[in-house]
């Protein structure tokens, strides 16, 4: 049974975590997540849970008394944001090489300096190579929906690794939306308790964390690389059940009018939902456009992207951080790749937009169609990077 | 005061590990292990223990031991606890765990002291046990917050005009009481029963409690492997580390050696012969000075309890 729910992103996601049974629940306060936190405490100081809530003295403790609690078979959950991921980078590496499924939301935020506190995927790019598996919700209802599925996903058996669920800062985290709410009962059936394939209980003793030389530590690191490839596979067994449950279908991505497009753009988190709106206006004057939205962005879901944007004359991909001295941003860099494994020919415009949160309107967007468009006609890319809506 | 005959004689750190032969490190690990009630996890930083007891595929340790990284071992503690007591309450889990942090000084006093203030100030039911040898043995004898005045490290060298160390050793027994925890202690490998005793201590006591145990390193102290036990039990007999307790605030002095001078302590080291060269004897003063001037700063807190 769906009940609606008014909620901002952030009290979405501490709602979904609730109904999660999470076991350990360990964080430190930072804009813009820290909605999530007082949620959470709320929760535990009225009784609602029964959450150990650890309420630690930085983003770098939180993740550690994640490991620590992650280790003995609890789930347990955190979030945090920008220089709060940042100061967690080292125990990112620590919780995914552990096999360890902690699932965090991270509310997608600036990266000092300047100082910045709005929106942009400066910080969970800076994590990519982490071993984390990354989502990342377009809306309020995703943020949800993909909070209480990705503890299924980690805690598979087959994969074991950390998950993030990404929502872009104040734009989902502070937006309120009529969100469709499971009954705790429903989540419950869902997400059964987790059982843990490894735990420390000294009765059965085992060492964690040992120094590993020239000799083994390779072997971890293909074992962690072979884990993400099992991700997908884990994924759609977990979307399909909760697609049973919610009629809502999730994936690693989504593609909206893409059938005949030459013109795309391809994006993540929010920004999906303009271009959405712009393509279908374009489209009722005729143009041939389309979006793809990435919700799965570690593991690249390589293949489902070649396939959604093999048919186009022109992409463009949208990059809401700077990789600074790189040939393009992170994301346009995969599709690249990703294209370039294929075989399949493109022409790909890397727009890097938003940064610090600045906004992208819908004109933005039908000027990134319009040259998208013009590019497909011409073939020529003038320059290969552009940056959208900036003072130069 | 515990006797040698009530220990158990099942060693749950097994033979066989990597750590040089001397190391107060590697008595301090066997002895706390002597001092557990029950199901035990330790977690150590990153450090001399946690290198040379578990290099992959093998492992001293008879019960679970964790290490995460090297400025954390508090905080990943006070995830385990948290995490027992969680799964206890929702009926998951039936066993008490007790959990111990075994961690050099440098995960302590220097890298790993805002994690240790975080979990002591949350109050954590755990044990945090300091094995300070006074320097980052590990990486090659680098001086930390725990180096003495004057120790000669690879970081303080004995310079022609630097004679070691500048700075003087941080007060971590001092610091942890200031948390207002139940219990913080000092010691010395050298005086096994009372080591052991406050390790059961710290254990049995809800909440946090907090040990500074002084480990001498051969390797960097540089003495004979054969004479640790010695240098440990002169640092206490010098007064240069006095053992003592503090119980909920309650000061109390447990050795209270008939004093010997500080030189005997450090000459037989070599991170300290520098200083009986003639234009840095003054700083033998200086240390004597401190430690008479630490000796009744602590002495006097135990006469007020």
């Amino acid at each position: 049974m769906t009940k609606v729910m008014g909620l901002t992103g952030d009290e979405a996601v501490a709602q979904a975590a609730k109904q999660s049974n999470v076991d350990v629940v360990a964080a430190y306060p930072i804009t813009p997540q820290t909605i999530i936190v007082e949620r959470f405490s709320e929760y535990v100081h009225n009784g609602e849970v029964d959450t150990e809530f650890v309420c630690v003295e930085s983003e770098h403790s939180a993740m550690s008394a994640c490991i620590g609690a992650s280790l003995t078979g609890a789930r347990v959950f955190t979030a945090t944001s920008s220089q709060g991921l940042a100061l967690m980078h080292e125990m990112m590496y620590i919780a995914s090489g552990l096999r360890l499924p902690i699932v965090m939301a991270v509310a997608n935020r600036a990266l000092s300096a300047p100082i910045n506190i709005h929106g942009d995927h400066s910080d969970m790019m800076g994590s990519r190579d982490c071993g984390w598996v990354q989502v990342y919700a377009e809306n309020v209802q995703e943020a949800y929906d993909w909070t209480i599925q990705s503890f299924k996903i980690a805690e598979d058996h087959d994969v074991l690794l950390p998950v993030s669920v990404n929502l872009d800062g104040f734009i989902l985290t502070h937006s309120t939306e009529d969100v469709g709410t499971l009954e705790d009962e429903e989540v419950a059936k869902f997400l059964p308790p987790r059982k843990p394939l490894y735990d420390i209980d000294p009765e059965k003793p085992v060492s964690v964390g040992a120094l590993c030389l020239p000799d083994y530590y390779f072997e971890f690191k293909r074992q962690q690389a072979e884990a993400m490839k099992n991700i997908p596979r884990a994924m759609r067994r977990v979307n399909t059940e909760y697609e049973a449950l919610t009629g809502r279908k999730y994936g690693a991505l989504d593609a909206l009018e893409m059938e005949d497009a030459e013109a795309g753009i391809l994006c993540l988190g929010s920004t999906a939902g303009t271009a959405r709106f712009v393509a279908k206006e374009l489209r009722e004057r005729g143009k041939r456009v389309g979006v793809v939205k990435l919700w799965l962005y570690r593991p690249f879901p390589t293949k489902e992207i070649v396939d959604a944007i093999k048919g186009l004359r022109a992409l463009v991909v949208l990059d809401r951080a700077c990789s600074f001295g790189a040939p393009y941003g992170a994301v346009c860099s995969d599709i690249v790749s990703a294209l370039s494994q294929s075989g399949a020919k493109l022409n790909v415009l890397n727009g890097i937009y938003g940064l610090g949160g600045r906004d992208i309107t819908p004109s933005d967007i039908e000027a990134i169609f319009n040259e998208a468009l013009r590019i497909a006609e011409t073939g020529i890319v003038e320059e290969p990077v552009k940056f959208i809506g900036v003072r130069e | 005061m515990v006797r040698l005959s009530e220990l158990p004689t099942e060693d749950l750190l097994a033979p066989g590990h990597r750590l040089c032969a001397g190391c107060g490190a590697a008595m301090i690990a066997k002895m706390t292990l002597k001092a557990v009630r029950g199901p035990t996890v330790v977690v150590s930083s990153t450090g001399c223990i946690e290198v040379a007891t578990t290099i992959y595929p093998y492992t001293s340790w008879r019960t679970s031991w964790v290490h995460v990284a090297f400025e954390n071992a508090a905080a990943v503690a006070a995830g385990i606890e948290s995490a027992y007591k969680a799964l206890t309450k929702k009926g998951s889990w039936d066993k008490r765990v007790d959990v111990i942090a075994l961690c050099g000084d440098g995960g302590t006093f220097d890298i790993g002291i805002q994690a240790l203030s975080g979990a002591l100030e949350r109050g954590h039911d755990f044990l945090y046990i300091c094995y300070d040898n006074e320097a980052y043995m590990n990486t090659g004898i680098q001086r930390s917050g725990a180096t003495p005045h004057g120790a000669s490290t690879t970081t303080s060298p004995a310079g022609t005009k630097v004679p070691g160390k500048p700075e003087w050793k941080k007060d971590l027994a001092g610091i942890c009481a200031a948390h207002g925890i139940d219990y913080v202690a000092t010691a010395s490998p050298a005086y096994w029963n009372d080591y052991i005793t406050k390790v059961r201590k710290g254990i049995e006591v809800n909440g946090p409690a907090v040990i500074h145990v002084l480990s001498p390193c051969p390797l960097g102290w540089r003495h004979d492997p054969s004479e640790s036990v010695k240098m440990a039990r002169l640092a206490v007999q010098t007064r240069y580390f006095p053992v003592y307790e503090i119980e909920k605030g309650k000061y109390r002095l447990n050795i209270n050696p008939k004093p010997l001078p500080v030189d005997e302590f450090l000459k037989p080291q070599g991170r300290f012969r520098h200083l009986f060269r003639p234009e840095f004897m003054k700083e033998v003063e200086e240390i004597q000075g401190w430690v008479d001037e630490n000796w009744n700063r602590i002495t006097k807190l135990c006469e007020t309890g």
